[in-house]
């Protein structure tokens, strides 16, 4: 069972082969047996997931089962979850029971969908490997000695080591797809505003975006289903008519323009994963489709824009956790100014607050132009370079990562070095385009290579029918971590 | 421009974050290298570009003003760290 895709579960939930109840039983003592090796969550409460699952049950023998009713889906924990503790892996909210659903908890809720638990993942999602939690580092299934990527870390790795068959991720610089491709996963960022941000706890507001990661892109489409749509609570989430994300996923791949970039196969890629996401672009000219070259010269300057503003919108974000109304509170301090700077000294880790720190210095007077205005100016120039190569291709290829996963502790010393490994996921946050990373092989140590797949705004359903055709002529998307049956 | 440890300081200082004299240094060999990346971007001749904020070409959406929300205050004040007779406590602040 834990190794099927949710829609052979929820075929056989339809079918009644065997019930939900069943099921997350089946995942919850998956996880109780082997968790304690890759530390995927932060929270789980048993009862409260089998309650959902008798309620999905209930709901399916009326006939009022959809898609997702009854599937376990585990959730990265910053999205608010009532009841549950949403920690956002950050000792400031070690405490905090939300009082209220995230908009995707809602919609997730209301599909019938239960909450398998609470993914551990980079304190504030700011990170690449998972290993800056307050609750200690999330391990890759592929390889416990190595980081299963990040922030959404814990998300992916569950699903790559079978203890969910889908969860919930976000994405501000890469956080779905760079762990989706180091864990062997699916994993795919909306368009800027097609998922709410209500209730996902912010970290650079103008970047964020919720989406799904699952085994397959068939998953993804049905999870994205029931993700998407208008929510009036966050201003910047979008008022569009309802997308089926499964329409297309049957349409062959004949005809399709692949865009590839020779920035995204320059020095700096390892050759084990340009090696794999060649392979697999040459899989799909055999199904009809045909490459294209694209240019994206100012992609480089990304991670520099990139780290302006998405620390100049986590420190205005970030302040309000002052110890007054919700979190964790210093237990000695002198005065209300010592109680904030002991509350935040303490509850914050070490790359949460240098990124305070890089976002108050360059909002500070007398900075702002030379830095937030000038990062958001050459934002504009990445947006516009992937207009141009969107008008020559219908998707863009490359590898998500340059490198495949690293061993815990690698890169922890040297921020900047742990920044670089974004490097082909954020220009895509920075232009607000949907991207996806799908597995497309292995390198020559055995472990996953992702295949980034980046489309034009709204495109989502194209998307996932170009990596629906690749995964129905491959299975690198099926294969399970070592050990693990 | 090369940042120096007054500069930490002061950040800290604005952000409220208590950095002791000891760590300091090291939080400066870190920014400095994050600065470093950051200068990359600041060559880029940008004259002429508009500063962009959203990709998207769209408007912010209004709502009638009208009460949406209901008073939870309980509920809101079950996780808070120090309350009494329904007010936060912090620490006083004029004598």
């Amino acid at each position: 069972m834990h190794n099927a895709t949710i829609k052979s579960l929820s075929d056989g939930l339809a079918s009644r082969a065997f019930s939900s109840v069943e099921l997350t039983r089946h995942l919850l003592s998956r996880i109780n047996q082997l968790d304690k090796k890759y530390n995927c969550f932060i929270t789980l409460d048993p009862d409260a997931s089998l309650k959902q699952a008798q309620a999905a049950d209930g709901m399916r023998s009326t006939g009022a089962g959809q898609p997702l009713t009854g599937i376990p889906i585990a959730q990265k924990d910053i999205f608010c979850t009532k009841g549950w503790l949403t920690t956002c892996a950050s000792r400031i909210l070690s405490n905090f029971k939300s009082p209220y659903d995230a908009h995707v908890v809602e919609r997730l809720k209301a599909a019938g969908a239960v909450t398998l638990g609470k993914t551990n993942m980079d304190e504030f999602a700011m990170g690449s490997s998972s290993e800056t939690s307050f609750y200690g580092p999330v391990r890759n299934p592929w390889d416990p000695e190595r980081v299963p990527g990040g922030s959404s870390g814990g998300s992916a790795a569950a699903v790559a080591a079978r203890l969910a068959p889908g969860a919930l991720g976000t994405d501000t610089g890469g956080s779905i797809r760079q762990p989706a491709a180091l864990s062997g996963v699916s994993g795919l960022k909306p368009t800027y505003g097609v998922v709410s941000r209500y209730g996902m706890i912010a970290f650079a507001s103008s970047l964020d975006q919720g989406g799904p990661l699952a085994r397959s892109a068939e998953d993804l489409a049905l999870l994205l289903n029931v993700m998407a749509g208008f929510d009036p609570r966050d201003s910047t989430s979008l008022a569009r008519e309802r997308e089926d994300y499964t329409r297309d996923l049957g349409r062959p791949a004949k005809g399709l323009r692949i865009g590839l970039p020779e920035e995204f196969f320059a020095k700096g890629a390892a050759p084990g994963v340009v090696k794999a996401v060649e392979a697999a672009v040459a899989e799909l000219t055999k199904l009809g489709a045909r490459t294209v070259e694209v240019s994206l010269p100012n992609m480089k300057l990304s991670v520099p824009v990139y780290y302006v503003l998405a620390p100049a919108e986590a420190s205005s974000n970030l302040a309000r956790y002052d110890g007054v109304r919700y979190g964790y509170r210093a237990p000695e301090y002198a005065d209300l100014a010592d109680m904030y700077r002991k509350t935040r000294a303490q509850g914050f880790g070490a790359e949460v607050k240098r990124r305070i720190l890089i976002g108050t210095y360059v909002l500070s007077h007398g900075y702002y132009d030379a830095y937030y205005i000038q990062a958001q100016k050459v934002r504009r120039l990445i947006a516009r370079e992937f207009a141009d190569a969107f008008g020559k291709c219908d998707v863009i290829m490359g590898p998500t990562s340059p490198t495949t996963a690293f061993r815990l502790g690698e890169k922890m010393g040297d921020p900047v070095q742990m920044y670089l490994n974004d490097i082909y996921t954020i220009a895509v946050n920075l232009a607000g385009l949907p991207g996806l990373s799908i597995p497309c092989g292995f390198d020559g140590g055995g472990l996953p290579v992702g295949l980034q797949i980046i489309g034009n705004y709204f495109s989502e359903a194209r998307m996932l029918n170009v990596a629906h055709q690749y995964q129905q002529v491959t299975d690198w998307h099926m294969k399970a971590p070592p050990g693990i049956e | 421009m090369a940042l120096t440890l007054d500069d930490v300081k002061r950040v800290a200082h604005l952000a409220r974050i208590a950095i002791d004299e000891t760590e300091a240094p090291a939080v400066l060999a870190q920014l400095t290298g994050v600065f470093a990346l950051i200068a990359e971007m600041q060559a880029v001749d940008t004259r002429g570009v508009e500063p962009l904020s959203h990709a998207l070409d769209v408007t912010q959406p209004l709502r009638v003003d009208g009460v949406t929300e209901s008073d939870q205050r309980e509920l809101f004040q079950s996780v808070a760290p120090h309350v009494e007779d329904g007010l936060y406590l912090v620490p006083k602040v004029i004598e």
